[in-house]
């Protein structure tokens, strides 16, 4: 090993990484809690907590600019690079999608759910195992794993099209709940991108140890 | 040759086989690479890879080095450049060559430019102040020399001094350019002024680096081949070999994870 500085700060990136895929799997996972719970102070938590992510986010940018303007990173490390700024993308974006779910609870108050939670904390928990998969793809170099992520992808569609159904129905029933419905069918939307950001990161973590650019997770529409 | 490497359009030259010995020593270890014409190839690799005596295999620099040995073959245009019946100078003067220090003649920037010209037994005053503009205008330095072309060669900075060896050579009206490190002495405008140049000059020859400078070699060359210890590990579009080599060996270099 020859640049060591430079491949240290590379492996403390990762590190980064790995971190704000922490806090964002904290908040998917605190932001559904809360919905359940009917836990108005937590979901103002998780929305002031977003700032961290995003605080989070411009860090690791600022660290992968910096590595790109001082030690022109080539080939593998040039790779690794330009799919870290846009994995904390995705990542942000998940995290606003948190921050989103966390927003619709204190929207509905203390007014009461429509029906119980079911599906939507199956969702959650789909998509924070395909987030955790993810990350230890990425660090494994793993494009195997990577790939059978996007197949998860599909579960959690199909729990979307099933929750957005029974959510149609309950409204035509009873169009006073119109209002409520319509919030739970953006939690579930939420939770239906925040699966597939994921997979757009494992699509960066095919790119990153192939160089291939390659679309895993083709839309069925 | 143990990998496949990727075919070129239009080969200008072709390195088959090319074995080189210093004495017992085996330099370069059967290389085979054809070079594209009108385009940029530059050659990379840690010291002693056998860059350098490659590119000074296409003019025949080599054969001034009493120790050396070659097989193989070396075709330009498809002749072979070792057959005995090649000119020699003929060779040089259609394979130009610059090195890594700038070295004009102490003479005027004039008689530098048509040293090669009047050797060769153009002595008309108009015809050498054509060459002369000309090589100049093509070397990106006649406006900085036009008002003082009869001054001193060694009054100017390095990387002007290296663009008047680029001018020398042009003078000649070379098919191909060999370089050897022609930047590695200069600083960064100077050598930007260079790359810009180069990359202005594949309009009209065939240019070879040989740099140390990867950065260099990314900027401005279309193919790249990557040597190591008298070897072509890997040979290809210059974005592929930064972006995503084949050979591990090529990537831990470009990436520093060599040694």
């Amino acid at each position: 090993m020859t640049r060591e500085a430079y491949h240290k700060a590379l492996k403390n990136l990762e590190d980064d990484v790995l971190q704000m895929g922490d806090m964002v799997a904290d908040a998917i996972r605190k932001s559904v809690e809360a919905l359940q719970k009917r836990d108005i102070n937590a979901s103002r938590e998780i929305i002031k907590n977003d700032l961290l992510i995003n605080k989070k986010r411009f860090d690791i940018e600022e660290k992968c600019i910096s590595l790109i303007a001082t030690q022109q990173p080539m080939a593998v490390d040039l790779r690794e690079l330009t799919s870290i700024l846009s994995i904390i993308t995705d990542l942000e974006r998940m995290g606003d999608h948190a921050e989103g779910i966390a927003k619709i609870n204190v929207l509905l108050g203390n007014e009461p759910l429509v029906k119980p939670l079911i599906d939507i904390p199956r969702m959650a928990e789909i998509g924070l195992s395909m987030l955790d998969k993810c990350l230890k793809a990425f660090i494994d170099r793993d494009t195997e794993a990577a790939r059978r992520i996007c197949n998860e992808d599909d579960q959690v569609d199909a729990l979307h099209d099933q929750i957005y159904r029974e959510l149609l129905v309950l409204m035509m029933e009873n169009p006073r709940i119109i209002h409520m419905a319509t919030y739970l069918t953006w939690v579930s939307h939420n939770l239906e991108r925040i699966a597939d950001r994921v997979t757009n990161i494992a699509e960066r973590i095919v790119f990153m140890v192939t160089g291939k650019m390659e679309e895993i997770n083709v839309s069925k529409y | 040759m143990k990998k496949e490497n990727i075919t070129v359009p239009e080969p200008i030259v072709n390195i088959i086989d090319l074995v080189l010995y210093y004495g017992k020593t085996k330099a370069l270890k059967g290389i085979n690479l054809d070079v594209s014409r009108k385009k940029i190839t530059s050659f990379i690799g840690p010291s002693g890879c056998g860059k350098s005596t490659l590119i000074r295999c296409l003019n025949r620099l080599n054969d001034l080095i009493e120790s050396v040995t070659i097989e193989g073959s070396i075709r330009i245009d498809g002749k072979d450049i070792y057959d005995p019946a090649i000119d020699v100078t003929e060779l040089r003067r259609r394979v130009g060559m610059v090195f890594q220090k700038p070295n004009p003649f102490p003479k005027t920037i004039y008689e530098n430019v048509v040293y090669g010209p009047r050797i060769v037994g153009i002595s008309k005053k108009n015809t050498l102040d054509e060459i002369c503009e000309k090589a100049l205008k093509k070397a990106a330095l006649w406006e900085e020399v036009k008002d003082r072309l009869h001054t001193n060669a060694l009054d100017l900075s390095g990387g002007q001094q290296q663009r008047i060896c680029i001018a020398r050579a042009i003078a000649m009206e070379p098919e191909i350019i060999l370089l050897d490190e022609p930047c590695s002495a200069l600083d960064p405008i100077a050598t930007a002024k260079i790359e810009d140049m180069l990359v202005e000059l594949k309009k009209d020859y065939t240019v070879i680096i040989v740099t140390h400078n990867m950065q260099q070699a990314a900027r401005i060359s279309d193919f790249t081949g990557f040597f190591m210890l008298g070897e072509l590990v890997e040979f290809n579009v210059t974005t592929e070999i930064f972006t995503n080599p084949r050979e591990k060996q090529t990537e831990d270099y470009i990436t520093g994870r060599f040694g």
